[in-house]
């Protein structure tokens, strides 16, 4: 009776009487999901486009985020600094399709995915040699990130608003709005969709798959600078970050890997899920830290009533 | 780009010719053993045989899908305008005006039937005032599609997805298409309807087309000239006129040969036609 209570009651009577710090709880976990999504993005649109389940995007948003503060270090201007860094990120997108996907083009899936393992151990190699290992801080105020907090007063109580929060909302709604408009508009968006459909079909009217291949893996680079800044300003810029971003493996799970929406939808719900889960459940029941595998869990459990995922791309069928 | 390095035209050469190719799966598996034919520009040709006889094997080695699927041109030449293209990528190949429309259609089923007509234009630079004016005449040759312009491919008819296929070869202003298969599946009225717009769009758009079909009947009654293919050599080719005369065309191909059953003990065997030097 007193567990059940503790279960299916307290928590609930909890957010009820203060439903200021529910709010604070919620926006939390909406900062983080935003991020979730985004990386989750990335991991979308390469598999669409090429049927390549990228292990490598996690390392990709750390390699992003260090070589923006790297360069910075090194003395290039912070704005100029984002612009190379996105040039560094399209020389990789070459890169990765020069040396990597093109000759192992036509091999199972495995052996791609196990590619992107190597792109991953490459990666980490490379920055920790040019940039070093250690924490470092994210060029926030040099980026004209606004660093403030702004205090909330609903229902008589506080809610505390960071600002680079509400930035990297802003900014990844703004993101995703453009990404969303390049492939739904654009010649080469349709391209990526037509090749996510029907691969071969796509190479018979002339879709060629490198060009799209490079696009798609620099769009996955962007995303990754955007999400490695967004990240490095609450967190600082090291090599952790890699293990935030596999919380995107159970979004993905939960979205299904080839839907845009579902991705998002399942990375807000996944991170403020989590963190409500965490503070009303997780801490006073189970000694708290639940957010290192509540997300997993949560996907497992969809994964049993739903194997494509929530939004797994309806599998048109004619008979 | 690479139009204006192609060789220049002459119009009394094939615009297609495959001399003696020989086709690999895989480094081991043999499936054309010198293959030849020729497309005269503005012709309609059919490959005809039954099913793993090697015509879709014949087109794709021309259109270089082969390649995606671990084939491999071995021997022989295959010219297109006067240029060897064997090297040529899919995406190069249709540049230069040639594009295959795959054999179960293959639309995008997600993409709506326009945004499938379009992508059919990815190759093009000339600008979009002049898609959009292809993506009218496309319409007018297939006044269904208009109709089903916003429809998701995946959800429209098989007809409708077979003209789909061929109007997005359209966009990319092809001098010829090879066009695999496209009465499968379809009811012998749509076949026929297929069959008419292929006519119209080689006399009004003086499109080339190199066909493999099952449905000989049809294939032959459009067609100029045919050739047939059995285990992936050409056994017999000819003016179409004249392959539907022929006794063992009727017989096996077309059906309507002989008085009552047969013995397979008089069947006539073909030997390899060579043709080494063509």
């Amino acid at each position: 009776m007193e567990s059940l209570h503790s279960i299916l009651i307290a928590p609930f009577a909890d957010m009820a009487a203060a439903p200021d710090f529910l709010i604070q709880v919620v926006w939390e976990g909406l900062v983080s999901g935003v991020l979730y999504a985004l990386i989750a993005l990335g991991f979308v649109l390469i598999y669409k486009s090429s049927r390549i389940f990228n292990f490598a995007q996690g390392i990709m948003v750390v390699f992003a985020a260090l070589t923006l503060v790297g360069l910075y270090q090194m003395g290039v201007p912070a704005l100029l600094a984002v612009i190379l860094t996105l040039g560094v990120m399209f020389v990789l997108a070459v890169t990765i399709e020069r040396v990597v996907l093109r000759p192992l083009v036509n091999q199972p899936d495995i052996i791609l995915f196990m590619a992107t393992i190597g792109i991953t151990l490459f990666l980490i190699g490379l920055g920790e040699t040019i940039f070093g290992g250690e924490n470092k801080r994210m060029i926030t105020s040099e980026l004209y990130i606004p660093t403030g907090s702004w205090m909330l007063e609903p229902f008589g109580g506080f809610v505390s608003i960071e600002q680079r929060d509400v930035t990297a909302v802003v900014g990844a709604v703004a993101l995703v709005v453009l990404l969303l408009i390049f492939l739904n508009k654009s010649r080469m968006g349709r391209a990526i969709r037509a090749l996510g459909d029907d691969h071969q079909a796509a190479l018979s009217v002339g879709i060629s798959l490198s060009t799209i291949w490079v696009i798609v893996w620099f769009i996955a680079g962007i995303i990754a600078l955007a999400t490695g800044i967004a990240w490095g300003a609450r967190a600082g810029v090291s090599f952790a970050l890699e293990v935030i971003a596999l919380k995107a493996l159970p979004v993905l799970m939960l979205g299904g890997l080839e839907s845009v929406t579902g991705a998002i939808v399942a990375g807000l719900a996944i991170g403020i899920l989590e963190k409500v889960f965490e503070i009303y459940w997780g801490q006073p029941l189970l000694g708290g830290n639940t957010e290192a595998w509540f997300a997993y869990i949560l996907a497992l459990l969809v994964l049993l009533v739903r194997p494509q995922g929530l939004f797994g791309e309806k599998i048109i069928e004619r008979v | 780009m690479s139009r204006a390095t192609a060789p220049v035209p002459d119009p009394t050469e094939p615009i297609l010719s495959v001399n003696n190719i020989e086709v690999i799966y895989d480094h081991v598996i043999l499936v054309l053993k010198g293959v030849s034919l020729s497309v005269p520009r503005g012709g309609i040709t059919a490959i005809l045989g039954a099913n793993g006889a090697g015509k879709t094997t014949t087109l794709k080695a021309i259109s270089n899908l082969l390649h995606a699927e671990r084939g491999e041109v071995t021997k022989g030449t295959i010219l297109f305008e006067g240029g060897q293209v064997q090297s040529l990528s899919p995406n190069d190949l249709v540049r230069r005006g040639c594009i295959q429309v795959m054999e179960g259609r293959h639309c995008f089923g997600h993409l709506t039937v326009e945004d499938n007509l379009m992508t059919g234009a990815f190759t093009r630079r000339d600008g979009n005032a002049a898609i959009r004016d292809d993506l009218e005449l496309v319409y007018t040759y297939f006044p269904r599609l208009r109709e089903r312009r916003g429809s998701q491919a995946g959800y429209t008819s098989g007809g409708e997805q077979q003209m789909t296929a061929i109007g997005r070869a359209l966009m990319s202003r092809p001098k010829m298409i090879l066009l695999d298969e496209p009465s499968m599946g379809l009811a012998p009225q749509l076949v026929e309807e297929i069959f008419e717009i292929v006519k119209k769009l080689n006399d009004e758009q003086g499109v080339s087309f190199l066909l493999a079909e099952q449905n000989t009947n049809v294939a032959l009654r459009y067609a100029k000239y045919g050739y047939i293919l059995e285990s992936g050599r050409v056994v017999l080719d000819g003016e179409a006129s004249a392959l539907r005369e022929n006794d063992d065309v009727k017989e096996f191909y077309l059906g309507v040969g002989g008085e009552g059953r047969k013995s397979f003990r008089d069947v006539k065997h073909y030997k390899r036609r060579k043709r080494w030097l063509a």
